[in-house]
């Protein structure tokens, strides 16, 4: 059987199952419905949050480091990170700063997640 | 920081020396997901953890200094500490002290691997600061070594932003951290995760060229004729974290098992106006739980400040199949949340500590079992025996 | 009247110094990228006390003087040494039989204070030592030193005193004019030259060849090392050897002069195309393992902080070849420093300036009348008191920012060294120790590349570890 984790919640339940032709034939090891619907998700559309970093102008870092603000397509990630190696950011910048909105119509935003303060002489 | 936290909650004044610029510690760099769960019920990345910290520290700020730049360099038998920073330098005296100071990466050196000493071998923990916090990649083509979950995440980092990852090699025959960043670092990206392998050899005279990997047997002999090369120009290595107990010296006992500081349940040492939390303790899987034993250090050290004693407790040992546990010293002050690893993966074993039993599924020995203990359950002892029988 | 000096390992760097003393202009060249990284940075940095060499050999001319000849000059260069003594043991009675030989011949070659110890003595002083000793041979002028350090410190006071030094640039070829050679040629210039010195290490004979001079034929002979924590750096108080065989003093026990414990090192004859193999082995490092561990039975291998290998130059005759060539008369060689080639060093330097210079070759010196025999190494802050340290912050908050906690080095002390000619990672290592203590580098390396990048004015891409192309990192993640 293959293995996969729901991370949907703490409990991390470790979800075995099998699939044929993409469908699911068996599974045991979730401990609500919601892991059913996330394995479905994981074989159709699979989606990671992408952790990152965005250069920063005029900042006392050269980076601020973000991330989705939900999970995106798997498949979209090379060209998520073609994005975000272009945009930089002026700042200060703080926590929670929208950064990108609805990167590549996924209706995820890239937020910052960190602050970084502007150097004092800019 | 929750250590001060807790204490400023209970009205004590409290200076945080912090080496770095920036209070935070190692979660400043650790810009992946999976840091509070737990605790705040919310899965947030390494740097947002530590803000909303220093958020709370600043609401504190009348009962807190914090002190970030400033290395304590030294602390003596009667209390005082050395502290150093570009403002001044200055002895402080303290009326208790919360150690957490973390752990350090195993060093490439304390491995005795054959061949030359090129540059372009790194920890992880370094490939992790250079990139995410100094701007700057570490190379252009890598083997990560060590499948933990730090390994696995650079594995991922590096790969984002360019630079072919060529593999994961591994000594254990499964992999060392969570099946989650398995598939989310390794099956994600197709990298190779090569298990029960280990490095023989790096070569290069100026920057590393080429590493030498090998198969082992199941005490992580090398077996001959199974060497495979691989021409890259970065190792990045994540093969063990050190709690740092040396400013302690001869101040405090530590267990032989973490080599960290031995602790009681109430973060207390064995020198009584030395509590410790954290990665100096034990090495720990989840900052979730570091901030709850942070929180406890700091408000038992509050109390000791307020004149309360408290004994270390009887002793906690690991038992069959256990590997380490943590706390090390049990006082029935309250309940015990226990943590510990087991010694070799399970499918399935049941905990025995004193009157206490629940049974666990799929353990492996990189994932820490907590468990909260109820003291009724472990009355009437003079030690403490944490057993995994397996099923 | 210009002499040049090839090789700036600790013999180089001595002679240059030694001639600074002088009115001559002295050219150093070196074809690393900093001082002392050939034959002087890998050895066991010991100060022998001179027992071990033959009666009559050069090296038992030079060494027991040149022992001697270190506290004042650790006094005036302002480098460690600590005069700690040593023991060679014997666990077997044919073994004691050499101790006594050792004995004579140390007495013969004007060692002072040799005794022969019992074993209850040398377990009172020694109690980590196999309890199966039989006796040991006692120096106590025998010492420990950071080799690397009296190299950097010698240049850093000869630069002082007038030398020219020349780095990352290496001898290709001599030119001479009536058997005489009038230019030094290198990778980079020509320099033209009145006498040429040889202390190029384990290349003395290439170069010696490419002069048409004598030389003696030297091959690498590898030494493997492995380094343990300051935590056990109280395991002995003095260098413990095995007895000797004809090979090699063998693999021994000894404390660092920062505190850390030192096993090795091996002695592997490599052939001489091998000059650049600094490789360790796993037969080499369980070769030092098992015969420290006869010496010291109880050793915690869990403490290593790191192995490595240097390579000394041998020579079949074992002992230095040290004078004025006869076939090239502006020629000197100071070759084959296989031990004690860093105890005897000061002692060759001021020979070769005074006696075959001046003597054999003719030379006439005069003496500098504004030399400046002393130089001051770089504050340790850490080791002021109190009261110093808050005043230095005042004036130089740098010197309150640690940068290597493991060896209590601050930001100051790393500029300063960088101000000294630091221009590498290994370059602010050796000069500081930064990087040197149990983390390796795992907290201080990124912050001291970006210090580098900082004085230096050049991209962290462009620094490098040690040698032109050991680069650290790449371009940056975000342009």
């Amino acid at each position: 059987m293959e293995k996969i984790v729901c991370v949907l919640c703490p409990m991390g339940c470790k979800i075995k199952y099998n699939a044929v032709d993409g469908k699911i034939v068996a599974v045991e090891g979730n401990r609500c419905p919601k892991g059913l619907s996330y394995l479905e998700e994981e074989l159709k559309e699979p989606k990671r949050i992408v952790p990152t970093s965005v250069k920063v102008v005029n900042g006392e870092l050269p980076l601020a480091s973000v991330k989705t603000s939900k999970p995106i397509p798997k498949r979209l990630i090379p060209k998520f990170m073609e994005l975000v190696k272009q945009v930089q950011i002026e700042a200060p910048v703080k926590v929670g700063d929208v950064i990108m909105k609805n990167v590549l119509d996924t209706g995820a935003d890239v937020v910052a997640t960190r602050s970084v303060r502007r150097i004092s002489s800019a | 920081m929750s250590a001060a936290i807790a204490a400023a909650k209970k009205n004590l004044k409290v200076v945080i020396a912090e080496r770095d610029e920036i209070t935070g510690g190692i979660l400043n760099q650790c810009i992946h997901n999976g840091f509070g769960l737990h605790y705040f019920k919310e899965e947030l990345t390494g740097p947002e953890y530590a803000e909303r910290f220093r958020d709370q520290l600043s609401r504190y700020a009348d009962s807190i200094e914090v002190l970030t730049d400033c290395h304590v360099l030294r602390l003596n038998r009667n209390k005082k500490a050395l502290l150093v920073s570009p403002k001044n330098v200055f002895e402080l005296e303290a009326k208790v002290v919360v150690y957490a100071a973390g752990a350090r990466e195993r060093p490439f050196g304390s491995l005795m691997i054959p061949g030359d000493r090129p540059s372009g071998i790194f920890t992880a923990g370094v490939a992790q600061r250079l990139m995410n916090i100094d701007n700057r990649k570490v190379g252009r083509r890598a083997l990560i070594v060590g499948s933990g979950d730090i390994g696995m995440i650079m594995a991922r980092r590096l790969t984002l932003e360019g630079i072919e990852v060529v593999g994961v090699v591994e000594r254990l025959p499964y992999p060392g951290g969570l099946l989650r960043n398995v598939i989310q670092c390794l099956k994600d990206f197709n990298i190779p995760l090569y298990l029960s392998s280990t490095v023989v050899e790096v070569k290069g005279r100026e920057r590393l060229e080429e590493v030498i990997v090998a198969s082992v047997d199941e005490q992580f002999r090398p077996i001959p004729n199974t060497e495979k090369s691989f021409k890259v120009d970065t190792l990045v290595l994540s093969v063990g974290l050190i709690p740092q107990v040396e400013m302690l010296n001869g101040l405090v006992s530590l267990d032989k098992r973490t080599r960290g500081i031995a602790c009681s349940n109430t973060g207390q040492s064995s020198n009584e106006w030395i509590f410790a939390a954290g990665n100096c303790t034990a090495i720990f899987d989840l900052v979730d739980y570091v901030t709850k034993e942070g929180e406890r250090a700091g408000e038992y050290a509050s109390r000791y400040v307020n004149g309360e004693r408290f004994s270390l407790g009887i002793p906690i040992v690991p038992g069959e199949n256990v590997m380490l546990t943590f706390p090390n010293y049990y006082n029935d002050i309250d309940d015990l949340t226990l943590y510990l690893r087991c010694k070799k993966p399970m499918e399935k074993a049941v905990l025995k500590v004193g009157g206490f039993e629940k049974t666990f599924e799929d353990l492996i020995p990189s994932e820490m079992i907590v468990v909260k203990i109820p003291k009724q359950k472990l009355s009437n002892l003079d030690r403490i025996e944490v057993k995994l029988e397996e099923v | 009247m210009r002499i040049a000096v090839i090789g700036a390992g600790v013999v180089g760097s001595l002679i240059a110094r030694e001639l600074c003393k002088y009115d001559v202009e002295v050219l150093l060249i070196e074809k690393n990228l900093d001082v002392g990284w050939g034959v002087t940075k890998a050895n066991s940095a010991i100060l022998h006390a001179g027992y071990d060499d033959p009666i009559g050999s050069t090296r038992a001319r030079f060494c027991s003087v040149g022992n001697a000849m270190f506290t004042e000059l650790s006094r005036e260069l302002d480098f460690e040494i600590k005069r700690i003594g040593s023991y060679v043991l014997a666990f077997k009675d044919e073994e004691t039989a050499v101790l006594h030989k050792l004995l004579v011949q140390g007495e013969k070659n004007n060692v002072p204070d040799l005794t022969i110890h019992d074993r209850e003595t040398i377990l009172s002083r020694e109690p980590m030592i196999n309890p199966q000793v039989k006796m040991g041979l006692w120096a106590p002028t025998a010492g420990i030193t950071e080799p690397w350090m009296v190299a950097i410190a010698a240049v850093e006071n000869a630069l002082e005193n007038g030398l020219r030094l020349f780095l990352n640039e290496e001898v290709v070829d001599f030119e001479k004019r009536e058997g005489r050679i009038i230019n030094v040629i290198t990778n980079k210039q020509v320099h033209r030259v009145d006498v040429v010195i040889n202390a190029a290490g384990l290349f003395a004979d290439e170069i010696a060849k490419l002069a048409g001079a004598e030389y003696v034929p030297l091959h690498p002979r590898k030494g493997q090392y492995i380094l343990l924590d300051k935590k056990l750096g109280n395991t002995v108080r003095s260098i413990i050897f095995p007895t000797p065989t004809e090979k090699s003093k063998g693999i021994l026990v000894l404390p660092t002069i920062d505190g850390g414990l030192l096993l090795g090192p091996t002695a592997e004859d490599l052939p001489s195309d091998r000059k650049s193999d600094l490789t360790t082995t796993n037969e080499g490092i369980q070769s030092v393992k098992n015969f420290a561990l006869r010496l010291v039975p109880e050793i915690d291998f869990s403490l290593v902080v790191k192995t490595f290998a240097g390579l000394r130059p041998e020579s079949p005759q074992k002992d230095f070849f040290i004078g004025k060539s006869e076939i090239v008369p502006n020629f000197v060689n100071a070759m084959a420093m296989r031990s004690p080639g860093l105890t005897a060093a000061p002692a060759i330097a001021k020979y070769i300036v005074e006696e075959v210079l001046q003597q054999q070759v003719g030379l006439n010196l005069t003496t500098k009348k504004d030399f400046k025999p002393t130089r001051k190494g770089i504050k340790k802050y850490a080791e002021l008191s109190l009261e110093e340290w808050q005043k230095a912050v005042k004036e130089n908050p740098s010197a309150g920012r640690m940068i290597c906690f493991c060896n209590e080095v601050t930001e100051a002390e790393i500029v300063e060294a960088i101000r000294r000619g630091a221009r590498t990672l290994d370059g602010v290592k050796f000069r500081t120790r930064a990087m040197f203590g149990r983390c390796q580098g795992g907290f201080c390396m990124s912050k001291i590349l970006k210090i580098l990048e900082r004085e230096l004015g050049r991209d962290a891409s462009q620094i490098v570890l040690k040698s032109p192309n050991s680069w650290v990192v790449d371009g940056k993640v975000r342009e």
